[in-house]
């Protein structure tokens, strides 16, 4: 009964207030998806060689700190919160407890992107006396201009204060229904804030007591295997963070959309338990080819990363499970044969097997990575971002731009503008990405490294394995080109979209799992037990080598320097900078709240 | 709680394959020997490479029948000694560390790749095989040159390797 009343009625149309706030979390998202896709491919031009006259060589590792921090920490995070909000407040059916504290929230969120984000693009002008071409893991003693590091950390504490708005309204849903079990999205949402405040803390820790404080010239030297050490702590659960929220979509709406349900509640929530516990004692295995870490602390991390396959080869079989139990309702038989039964022209439904179908690819490219002593082979290679591009940059993203076009409708009222050019558009992806992603990981085993404006070098030519070095260039070039077309025709078809007129009649739902919440163990809602467990692995995992690395080097780092200095005559421009920082997200929130409304 | 047959033959493929992985590493450990980058070298003062024994002159050194080591320095934009010559058919073991910022030193197309972190030595220990020049690159981003980072790892015959040592100039 409570599901036909909630098939007439959107989450729009229920939550209003609620609505807005995921609109705007997720037009967040899209915006640092556009500025992401724009350094996108005019990196990948220039490192191929193909067109390198927009920018020089030096002014690539600004593109490359841009699009790295837009795209891995800003799409992806803005999107999580837009959907953890919208997950929460659908599966407990009610709204937030205090929405001026989510307002608040999102505007620290926002407020820290465009400090960071200010402090990267002024790298492309010499008329401001600001840079950040640090890339994504700001490695020091490379140092960035402090209003980076600050801004970084408003941003993880909005982040934090979101994650504290979800539990409280969970908390009060909970005095609502004494007896019922945490509903699975909720579920959710929940553990993967945990495993987030465990994780984020480290990266918070080596903001505020070190880099901040160095960038601001209050301390001279940092020790570089300390801050490194922290960024893995928090390096790899995030990509945790940015795989959660698609796998709450595989898990709860990619059943539906194929016409069947979850086939497992309680295995979905083990999955989530084991990514809580796991997704923090692994990040060393960042480090295996890190001096000053001993072998033995590496061979844990590498235990720990391999348990981790667990949980994602357990959800590859649900989700199959599932979308094969959707296909056999809508008339599917035989072994296969099931398949041609599939909503394949939907794209949310297209979007989200292929991100699917490319995390098994990545998976297998992870498997290399994780094994200590094939890493040694692609090490910083680019088949590290041929792996991670299969990752979050598929699985991740192309989940997430599928799930907008099943999502959008139920927070706007407003049908997709065309769900052909989305077919075209996820197909073009996939197609883009598989271009991209295995010429990267061919160049990477011939040596070719990541993180270069100019992979080419005047002493020495590439042994040629899967086609010569040029080849593969061009086949890296074809791929961008097309993951930039894509999200060019995603986001064109979300203006059109906005530009559509409110209907009704779009809502919903999402239908109970198989086999139910009453089928798994009590013990697996009580998250006091499983926070528990996953700091103790977490003390295990890390308090030796940090004790280690902290006796080498000491805290403030065995006489290493710092580059570039910015120190005292940085404070006078951050006192300006502050003040028209404030101006300008003044005027971006006005403006965003106007587009929201 | 309820698991489905094939889940349960699913989860023990997976533990399987997770076990082989792990057995494959132990195995190139304790087999073919393939040790980590590790804490075997204590830590070095970043700014002080210039009164270091190994440091101040970056070189290859015979230290015993075959064996040789290489004493080298990263920086923004290059390595020395550049080029890095060895003999052919020897162990060679590479001391590596940076006088600025974290680098990268791969010999391009083999399995000769370490960080090289300010504060820190990296030791690999690696067998060479026939006469072949070698590109090394710096994997890791330094600085606003890093493209241009890069040097050369030169294996030449015993003769020749003889004959560019004569000198007396260690490169």
């Amino acid at each position: 009964m409570s599901e036909a009343i909630e098939g007439d009625r959107t989450f729009a149309d229920k939550f209003p207030e609620e609505a807005r706030i995921v609109r705007a979390a997720l037009l967040g998202s899209f915006l640092a998806l556009t500025l992401g896709a724009i350094f996108g491919i005019i990196q990948t031009l220039h490192r191929t060689g193909i067109f390198r006259g927009l920018i020089d060589s030096t002014d690539y590792y600004t593109s490359l700190t841009a699009h790295g921090v837009f795209l891995a920490l800003s799409f992806t995070t803005f999107f999580l919160v837009g959907l953890f909000t919208w997950a929460v407040v659908r599966s407990l059916d009610r709204p937030l407890l205090n929405t001026k504290i989510t307002w608040t929230w999102y505007g620290l969120m926002a407020a820290g992107m465009t400090m960071t984000g200010i402090s990267i693009l002024a790298g492309f002008t010499d008329a401001i006396d600001m840079s950040a071409d640090v890339l994504f893991t700001f490695y020091a003693p490379l140092q960035a201009h402090p209003m980076f590091y600050a801004g970084l950390a408003v941003f993880i504490v909005g982040s934090w204060i979101a994650g504290a708005d979800w539990f409280r309204t969970w908390l009060a849903w909970k005095r609502e229904h004494p007896d019922e079990r945490i509903p699975l999205q909720t579920f959710m949402v929940l553990t993967t804030m945990a495993m987030w405040y465990i994780a984020s803390s480290a990266v918070a820790a080596s903001v505020l007591i070190f880099l901040l404080p160095w960038s601001l010239g209050l301390i001279d030297q940092v020790n570089p295997t300390l801050t490194r050490t922290l960024f893995w702590f928090f390096g790899h659960p995030v990509v945790y963070f940015w795989l959660m929220p698609a796998y709450l979509l595989w898990y709860t709406v990619l059943p539906k959309i194929a016409g069947g349900r979850l086939f497992s509640d309680p295995l979905a929530r083990v999955v989530f338990v084991l990514f809580l516990l796991l997704s923090t004692p692994v990040g060393i295995h960042h480090q295996y080819l890190d001096p000053g870490i001993a072998e033995g602390f590496k061979f844990i991390s590498m235990t720990n990363t391999m348990f981790l396959l667990l949980p994602s080869l357990l959800t590859a079989f649900t989700v199959v499970a599932s979308v094969e139990y959707g296909a056999r309702r809508r008339g599917g038989s035989g072994l296969l044969g099931w398949l041609t039964d599939l909503p394949w022209r939907d794209p949310a439904f297209t979007g989200m097997m292929l991100a699917g179908l490319m995390f098994a690819a990545g998976g297998f490219s992870g498997m290399v990575n994780a094994g200590m002593n094939i890493n040694y082979m692609i090490h910083n290679t680019i088949w590290v971002p041929g792996h991670f591009h299969l990752t979050v940059g598929t699985a991740v993203a192309l989940t997430f731009m599928a799930a907008t076009y099943w999502i959008w409708p139920q927070i706007t009222n407003k049908p997709i503008y065309s769900r052909a050019i989305g077919l075209f558009q996820v197909v073009l992806w996939f197609i883009g990405m598989a271009l991209m992603s295995n010429a990267m990981h061919a160049q990477g085993i011939m040596g070719v490294p990541r993180r270069t404006a100019e992979p080419e070098y005047s002493g020495f030519d590439y042994p040629t394995m899967f086609g010569g070095f040029e080849e593969l260039n061009v086949q890296i070039a074809i791929g961008g080109t097309l993951l930039f077309v894509s999200t060019v025709l995603f986001i064109g078809n979300l203006v059109l979209t906005m530009g559509n007129p409110k209907v009704s009649g779009l809502a919903e739902t999402l239908p109970p799992a198989l086999s139910g919440p009453d089928d798994s163990p009590k013990v697996l809602d009580n998250l006091r037990l499983w926070v528990g467990i996953a700091l103790t692995l977490v003390v295990l995992a890390y308090a030796l080598p940090l004790a280690a690395i902290i006796n080498r080097g000491g805290l403030l780092g065995p006489g290493v320097g710092t580059y570039p200095v910015w120190l005292s005559p940085a404070l006078d421009a951050l006192a300006n900078a502050a003040a028209s920082v404030l101006g300008a997200v003044g005027d971006a929130s006005a403006s965003l709240v106007e587009v929201v409304r | 709680m309820h698991i489905h047959a094939y889940e349960k033959l699913w989860l023990a493929a997976s533990v399987l394959l997770i076990l082989l992985l792990l057995g494959s590493v132990t195995y190139g450990a304790v087999g073919p020997g393939v040790a980590m980058v590790s804490d075997s070298e204590p830590a070095i003062d970043a700014g002080g490479l210039d009164e270091d024994e190994r440091f101040s002159e970056p070189r290859v050194e015979q230290v015993g029948e075959n064996e040789y080591e290489a004493y080298v320095v990263a920086f923004q934009f290059g390595f020395q000694p550049d080029p890095i010559v060895v003999p052919e058919d020897s162990t060679v073991t590479f001391y590596v560390t940076s006088r600025d910022v974290i680098h990268g030193f791969e010999v391009a197309g083999t399995n000769a790749n370490t960080m090289v972190v300010p504060g820190e030595v990296a030791e690999i220990t690696v067998e060479t095989d026939g006469a072949a020049e070698y590109g090394i690159v710096c994997n890791e981003y330094c600085g606003a040159g890093h493209h241009g980072m890069e040097g050369k790892l030169e294996v030449v015959s015993q003769s020749e390797f003889d004959d560019r040592t004569s000198g007396g100039d260690g490169e």
